[in-house]
């Protein structure tokens, strides 16, 4: 029975409690380590310690993750590798043909949203992703959170699962990064609710029958059990935003890009886990 | 398609319909098993039903039947607005008479696996299976 | 036929005469309910693979009847009994007729 033979690779005993769930450490494939608990990083002083929210999730789901074949989330890298490979735009230029194939990219996803000179701005992958669409390969650009945009950054996380988040903080990001981090601690909406009152104050209570986790970013996309598909940031943060009963920002405005960049870095030391798998 | 608010809505409003409706779901739960049985005695001994107490998500929901000797194991979601949900039909070469899969549960409810011995008997295992629903829509 | 429909098994390649077995198969397909409305209120038509079957060189392994409420990315796990060399077939039959295929070889050794 597959739920038996997982207790023991995810390290849980019988006990079946929220806090026993809490204590077991994902290895996927049998092989791959990912650090889900690390030391906050240096910048963040309200947490002692930062956690995916894999650590929150009931084992039935957490072991939906401990295997490729049981994450209906490498569906879509699968097609992401198809697309990868497949020359399109007047260019008739495909990914494969600068960057080979995607093992090439590992590095790239814990590194990002990062600082591009050329342009001058903060870039989240989906960005780059489209730079490359329309000034290499003169495509036409996917749509922000559109089915092959997240597909893709799927791929792009899976080939560097395991490896940290590592955000640069320093240097030119300094403005965005103190903008996302304003937008973390202001309160939004009819229920004047920051992504911290959730996240930073009440992580591991419950809110109704939800357990909240730190709202890290490192395990997106996120193929998600309530819509059966991968799910990008940005509209993940659409939806605590609309939760608070606010008008939200739009995915891939500059306020969810600096957004991003500053909740990525609070999690800078926990791995890329995706695609991960959540309720 | 993208579920709207609205859908949201409309899905809640068809679920807590069912709530209300618990005798009908149950009754087509015993029709479906007496369909599946012929009206026989239905034991409880050799089968094993293993779903979570409680689902993070009904949409998508692990389960596994085995019954070893069987040649049928029927699965039916008895708060569900149809029950059925699988037949596993065991060929001779089945190793086991077990299937593990993924279902969606409406609400909390019984899930029932009832298989059919290779002697024509039948056994039945029920377990309450649930489901929560989060604080948050997104 | 539905769109992106793509079935993945996972089956080992070699197996000792006789070994059981453990077989996974997910295949992409929405299992559209037929119980959801869309946004101008009206049911959306159920559309879901209804019938998986698998066989072993013409024999049979498992042969599964499934209804709306089997979730979206049907995932199967069973035990198969390989008794000698050969290719376990898996047929997937969707509500709109079509049918889709894989096949995985076995070797005996």
């Amino acid at each position: 029975m597959k739920h038996y033979a997982l207790s023991a690779v995810l390290g849980l005993a019988a006990a079946t409690s929220a806090l026993a769930q809490e204590e077991a450490q994902l290895v996927i494939n049998g092989d791959l380590e990912i650090t889900t608990r690390a030391p906050a990083p240096d910048h963040l002083d309200r947490l002692s310690e930062i956690t995916s929210g894999w650590v929150y999730r009931s084992r039935e789901t957490q072991e939906l993750q401990a295997d490729d074949f049981d994450n209906p989330g490498m569906i879509f890298v699968d097609d992401a590798r198809a697309a990868w490979a497949t020359a399109e735009g007047a260019a008739e230029q495909s990914c494969q043909s600068c960057h080979g194939d995607p093992e090439e990219m590992a590095g790239v996803r814990p590194v990002y949203p990062k600082w591009n000179e050329d342009a001058g701005e903060v870039r989240t992958l989906a960005m780059q992703v489209n730079d490359c669409r329309e000034t290499r390969m003169e495509a036409e650009p996917w749509g922000y959170t559109s089915g092959d945009m997240v597909n893709m950054e799927a791929l792009m996380a899976s080939v560097s699962r395991g490896m940290p988040i590592n955000v640069a903080i320093d240097g030119p990001v300094a403005e965005t990064l103190a903008k996302g981090e304003e937008l973390y601690y202001t309160r939004f909406g009819q229920l004047e609710l920051s992504c911290a009152n959730c996240h930073e104050d009440n992580y591991d209570n419950n809110i109704r029958s939800d357990h909240l986790s730190q709202g890290q970013i490192n395990g997106f996309p996120v193929y998600r059990l309530k819509n059966a598909r991968l799910n990008a940031t940005h509209s993940r943060f659409r939806g605590c935003v609309r939760d608070t009963r606010a008008e939200t920002f739009s995915a891939g405005s500059p306020e969810f890009v600096a957004l991003e960049l500053y909740v990525a870095s609070r999690g800078n030391g926990l791995s890329v886990e995706g695609p991960s798998v959540r309720n | 398609m993208k579920l709207t608010r609205r859908d949201t809505i409309l899905t809640a409003v068809g679920a807590a319909t069912v709530a209300m409706l618990p005798m009908r779901a149950f009754a087509s739960t015993d029709d479906a098993i007496a369909e599946f049985t012929g009206g026989a005695d239905v034991g409880s001994e050799g089968i094993t039903l293993t779903a979570p107490e409680i689902a993070e998500n009904g949409n998508t929901v692990p389960i596994e039947v085995s019954a070893p000797g069987a040649t049928e194991i029927k699965v039916l979601a008895a708060g569900n607005p149809t029950p059925e949900v699988a037949t596993f039909a065991f060929g001779p070469l089945a190793a086991a008479q077990m299937a593990s899969t993924r279902i969606r549960l409406a609400n909390s409810q019984d899930v029932v696996a009832v298989a059919k011995m290779a002697d024509g008997s039948f056994v039945q295992a029920r377990q309450e299976v649930k489901v929560t629903i989060g604080g948050c829509g997104g | 036929m539905a769109e992106n429909v793509t079935p993945r098994v996972r089956v080992p390649s070699e197996a000792s005469a006789g070994e059981e077995i453990t077989i996974k198969t997910l295949i992409s397909h929405t299992m559209e309910s037929g119980q959801r409305r869309d946004g101008d209120g009206e049911l959306i038509p159920r559309s879901i693979i209804n019938r998986f079957v698998v066989n072993f060189n013409g024999e049979n392994v498992i042969d599964v009847e499934l209804a709306p409420a089997i979730s979206t990315n049907p995932f199967f796990e069973f035990q198969a009994t390989v008794p000698e060399s050969g290719t376990f077939e898996f047929t997937w039959y969707d509500d709109d007729g079509s049918v889709y295929e894989d096949a995985k070889e076995v070797t005996v050794s």
